[in-house]
């Protein structure tokens, strides 16, 4: 499968089932080296577990997948070493300061101290948090911590990164904020930029390509402007709402989604 | 599912050996400042103990006296310990549940390190602050009346304290990796962790047991944690210190190697 080397992500035929269920069913897609692509889907059609087959979390059933030119299930040292993420949950440790836990990620990522220091003043910084960095993370607003999951995940420099739902509940203050200093990584450094969103007007503006995935299956690709014309409509929320129907979807709430609900009233009382 | 993670690389024992060794100490580092830093969940957690050893210490002090088994008070020592380390570390084990959603579990998943030393690293870092909890209540204890046989048993103690601590922080981990929310963590307080306390002799003696209630107690490994502990501090023994010792670290060995296996397996 290493018949293109342009491409930064290539998955073809991936299928990942949990028991009889096809969460991914049969998709392929490339994404291309220096692009920012955007993987858009209503709740449960299959972003998040394309995303956690992609960065090693979850086996694939079957299929062909390449990251950075490695491959996710057999070479995971490497593929773990090409990528940066930002979780759709918190993955901070609040009881570490902000400088700890990034040091934590560059000590896990074998940085020597003298590069850990440098990358970490210079991300802080440029995040806006070097005056916060001895403060704990339990006491960062929403926006703070997101900056600061995002300054962790470039520390090792990847090639790649992949930002789940990445401005879920942040105010278009940060949104702006964070997206700039997004863009402006792609544009100096050429990182690869793969993200999931249900704001329309980010994958509009910030993605050069788009996918959209339903049930499973990849039902359109390409910019923007090519997905409106292929639906006939003006915005591309219309043509998202025309591609994956008006029913609002009612995914059975799991174990995850009840955690995820205690975690965010827990997170209110404080 | 055929495809275990290979961690194997072609570099050097030594090099791989540091490697590890790097990643376990700072999860053990991390595991060891949350419990510093939390200093209200410290106090909250020494309060069971310390009402147990007073309400029954002084309040059936009497009755075992007359019974001809001595003081109460220091029997019962060493078995509450037993219970702070063993409440301490189960917990400590079952965050995983929590912490792989909502923390720091994640971003060492998706980290170029193997699950096995993240496993071990977390392991050793509950298994540490359970002891300190343990230290703390037997430093209680001696300021409400314990009196320690023989101090220089103490680092063999300390020791022994730490075994129970592992193994139970690993039962913890093995329990937690294959629970996917905390809806069966109350099953897991009533039915593991309060069972394996009061079976364990923590609170009674060994000898004379009806045959039903020494068969159970014989197969809890906190039994033997809490029989080496009196051996060494008050010079009572069941089971006597050899046999202890080889349960408890056969036990351990079990649960960590199983419970690695399930953590290797956790799918987020």
């Amino acid at each position: 499968m290493a018949d293109n080397n342009n491409c930064a992500i290539c998955v073809k035929n991936l299928v990942k089932k949990f028991k009889d269920f096809a969460a991914v069913d049969d998709i392929s897609f490339k994404v291309d080296r220096g692009e920012i692509f955007a993987f858009l889907g209503p709740n449960g059609a299959g972003k998040s577990t394309t995303i956690k087959v992609l960065t090693t979390l979850l086996r694939p059933t079957s299929g062909e997948l390449e990251l950075n030119g490695f491959d996710p299930v057999t070479e995971q040292d490497q593929v773990r070493r090409s990528f940066g993420i930002v979780f759709q949950d918190p993955s901070l440790d609040d009881e570490l300061t902000a400088y700890e836990n990034m040091d934590f990620h560059g000590f896990l990522y074998r940085l020597p101290r003298k590069l850990r220091q440098a990358r970490i003043e210079e991300l802080l910084k440029i995040t806006e948090l070097w005056d916060r960095r001895d403060h704990l993370v339990k006491t960062f607003s929403g926006g703070m911590r997101r900056r600061l999951e995002i300054a962790r995940g470039l520390m090792h420099h990847p090639k790649i990164f992949f930002l789940d739902e990445p401005t879920l509940g942040l105010d278009p203050q940060t949104r702006n904020q964070m997206w700039e200093y997004v863009k402006k990584l792609n544009r100096d450094e050429g990182i690869t930029v793969f993200f999931t969103t249900h704001y329309m007007e980010e994958a509009e503006r910030y993605a050069q390509r788009i996918a959209v995935i339903d049930h499973g299956k990849i039902i359109a690709s390409g910019t923007a402007q090519s997905l409106k014309q292929q639906t006939e409509t003006d915005s591309l929320e219309e043509a998202f709402l025309k591609l994956t129907g008006y029913k609002i979807r009612e995914a059975e709430a799991g174990g995850i989604d009840q955690l995820r609900m205690r975690h965010q009233l827990w997170r209110g009382r404080r | 599912m055929a495809s275990i993670s290979c961690e194997c690389g072609i570099s050097s024992g030594v090099a791989d050996v540091k490697k590890y060794m790097r990643t376990i100490y700072i999860l053990w580092l991390r595991q060891l400042k949350r419990y510093y830093r939390s200093k209200s969940r410290i106090f909250g957690s020494l309060a069971q103990p310390l009402l147990f050893l007073i309400a029954l210490g002084y309040g059936m002090g009497p009755v075992f006296q007359r019974a001809g088994q001595g003081n109460y008070l220091e029997f019962l020592a060493p078995g509450i310990i037993g219970m702070s380390i063993i409440f301490t570390s189960v917990f400590s084990g079952i965050e995983v549940i929590w912490d792989r959603q909502f923390g720091f579990l994640k971003e060492t998943l998706v980290a170029p390190i193997s699950r096995f030393n993240i496993m071990i690293g977390r392991t050793l870092g509950g298994a540490t602050v359970a002891t300190a909890q343990g230290l703390i209540v037997f430093i209680i204890s001696m300021f409400i009346g314990f009196k320690v046989n023989n101090f220089w048993t103490l680092p063999v103690a300390i020791v022994i304290m730490l075994m129970i601590a592992l193994l139970f922080t690993a039962l913890g981990t093995m329990v937690a990796s294959l629970l996917e929310d905390m809806q069966g963590f109350q099953l897991i307080v009533n039915f593991l962790i309060i069972p394996l306390f009061f079976l364990s002799g923590a609170l009674f003696p060994l000898d004379g047991l009806p045959e039903v209630i020494a068969a159970l107690v014989s197969i809890d490994p906190l039994s033997y944690g809490i029989d080496a502990l009196r051996t060494l501090l008050i010079g009572t023994t069941h089971f006597g210190l050899t046999i202890d010792v080889i349960v408890l670290a056969a036990v351990t060995v079990f649960f960590t190697a199983v419970g690695s296996y399930f953590f290797s397996r956790i799918e987020v």
